[in-house]
């Protein structure tokens, strides 16, 4: 789908935030950034999404077919709704920004936010839902355009944990129906090995990725309670340590 | 009883004023007391209503024009950089320049006397709606920005359905003060204008009342001048009240 090639970004000021990026992403992936604070997870997701350009390397779409408007989901750590429109409306807006009519759309956006399991909540304003429908919204509307790449920016990052599992489990089974790729950002070890099939490791100063490891756990709500779980919890967690040269847990 | 207090707190100081006006034996023309104050405006209400009407006029005529003045400079500044960095700093001399200064310029250059206090007190009362409303237009949310980017949004449909009414709650916020501020910007420059010729508005009568030491007439002016300052800023919030209510914020 995607080969990210020798990606570098430095900021104005003159922080180095991504050096080498090199990357390849294969249609239905659904692989994680992970690494601590400042290792330059969301400015790579940015670059992905075309929000910000490399200074160096490039972006090589699959026969060089660029995304087109809509094409790519993006989902915040807040879930950053319009707070004057109802559930439906914004769900509606990325629809409308391509010039697409509320009737046209309707059965789009039922479809979607029965998916999010909000459909009877399609009226209500953001300030009357909880914290976990909001990004449940939220999330619905980047999946409304139907996108070839939903890229996920500590999504969950700010609910309480009973939410987070919730949704965890509700986007793994979302992305096995819609097939769509999946970036999803984190600095949660057991978040990246529940839903990742593929853990890209990050570390700072500058941004790079330290290793690549590929989960064989099977991906559902069970898994949490998996032994191979726990394992590739271990794994993950020995490989930062190593990458970020901290002492082993005892 | 919370919603209650400023009215008894009221009730209690005209009491006490009263009480210490009578008491004291102030002669009316130093200190009238409120009785003597409702007795001047009941002695000629049409004079007064006449009056209030005329101050009135202009106020909400200022109000509208620095509304609409504001809102489109805040619009161009925000559409053009260039634009910004033009007026930006020059807005400021709006804020910070005396009226009383300029009045007696305005009323020659201007000739017309309604148009002339219409001007001075839009000077007043344009800053707080332009400088509300271009912090409101800027303050869209950087991760909606980007949403918006990335569905192919243009400029428009970026002002349209983001920036304006993101900058809703802050123009809104800004028209309360700025109404508060045409009134005392009409008040000024018909005070400076009064003598040039325009000689119907409240504060034209807190003049003619001073000039013949009838100082009940005075207050009563004065009065009617508080109350219509508080009777603005009470409708704009309940008007900012109702629409964000609407909105469902």
């Amino acid at each position: 789908m995607l080969t990210l090639h020798q990606l570098a970004r430095r900021f104005p000021n003159g922080t180095e935030a991504l050096r080498d990026i090199s990357l390849r992403l294969e249609r239905g992936d659904f692989l994680a950034l992970l690494g601590p604070s400042g290792c330059g997870k969301s400015t790579l997701l940015r670059l992905l999404a075309g929000l910000d350009a490399p200074d160096a390397g490039r972006l090589a779409w699959d026969n060089g077919a660029a995304p087109a408007p809509g094409e790519i989901g993006y989902v915040f750590q807040d879930a950053t709704l319009l707070p004057w429109a109802d559930a439906a409306e914004n769900v509606f807006l990325p629809l409308r920004l391509r010039g697409q009519s509320r009737r046209a759309a309707e059965p789009e956006i039922r479809a979607v936010l029965a998916r999010v399991g909000l459909e009877q909540f399609a009226h209500a304003r953001p300030r009357e839902l909880s914290g976990g429908m909001r990004m449940r919204v939220s999330i619905a509307r980047a999946l409304v355009t139907r996108p070839r790449l939903l890229l996920m920016d500590e999504p969950f990052a700010a609910l309480d944990e009973f939410t987070r599992f919730r949704l965890q489990d509700d986007l793994l089974a979302l992305w096995r129906q819609l097939g769509c790729t999946v970036v999803f950002v984190t600095h949660s070890t057991y978040e990246a090995c529940f839903l990742a099939r593929r853990i890209v490791l990050m570390t700072p100063r500058p941004g790079h990725i330290a290793t690549e490891i590929v989960s064989h756990v099977a991906p559902g709500p069970e898994t949490r309670l998996a032994p191979a779980y726990t394992t590739l919890v271990a794994e993950v967690t020995h490989a930062m340590q190593a990458a970020l040269g901290t002492a082993p847990v005892a | 009883m919370t919603r209650l207090a400023p009215w008894l707190f009221a009730a209690l100081f005209l009491v006490l004023w009263e009480s210490a006006v009578r008491l004291s034996g102030v002669p009316e023309y130093l200190v009238p007391g409120p009785v003597a104050i409702v007795g001047a405006f009941l002695a000629d209400p049409p004079l007064f209503l006449a009056s209030l009407a005329s101050t009135l006029g202009v106020t909400f005529a200022a109000l509208a024009v620095s509304a609409v003045a504001g809102v489109m400079l805040a619009l161009l500044m925000q559409a053009s950089p260039l634009a910004r960095a033009a007026f930006q700093p020059w807005t400021v001399v709006l804020q910070v320049t005396p009226i009383v200064a300029i009045a007696p310029l305005v009323v020659v250059w201007v000739g017309d006397p309604f148009a002339s206090v219409v001007v001075c007190a839009t000077i007043i009362a344009f800053f707080p709606v332009f400088s509300a409303t271009a912090a409101g237009l800027a303050a869209a949310p950087a991760d909606l920005l980007d949403l918006f980017a990335l569905n192919g949004a243009g400029r428009w449909d970026t002002l349209r359905l983001l920036r304006l009414p993101a900058a809703l709650p802050y123009f809104l916020a800004g028209l309360r003060i700025s109404g508060g501020l045409a009134l005392v910007g009409t008040v000024s420059a018909e005070i400076v204008a009064g003598s040039g010729g325009v000689a119907s508005g409240l504060a034209y009568r807190i003049l003619e009342a001073g000039y013949r030491l009838q100082v009940p007439r005075m207050f009563a002016a004065l009065a009617l001048l508080s109350a219509s300052g508080v009777a603005i800023n009470a409708t704009l919030g309940a008007l900012a009240r109702a629409l964000m209510r609407r909105r469902g914020e």
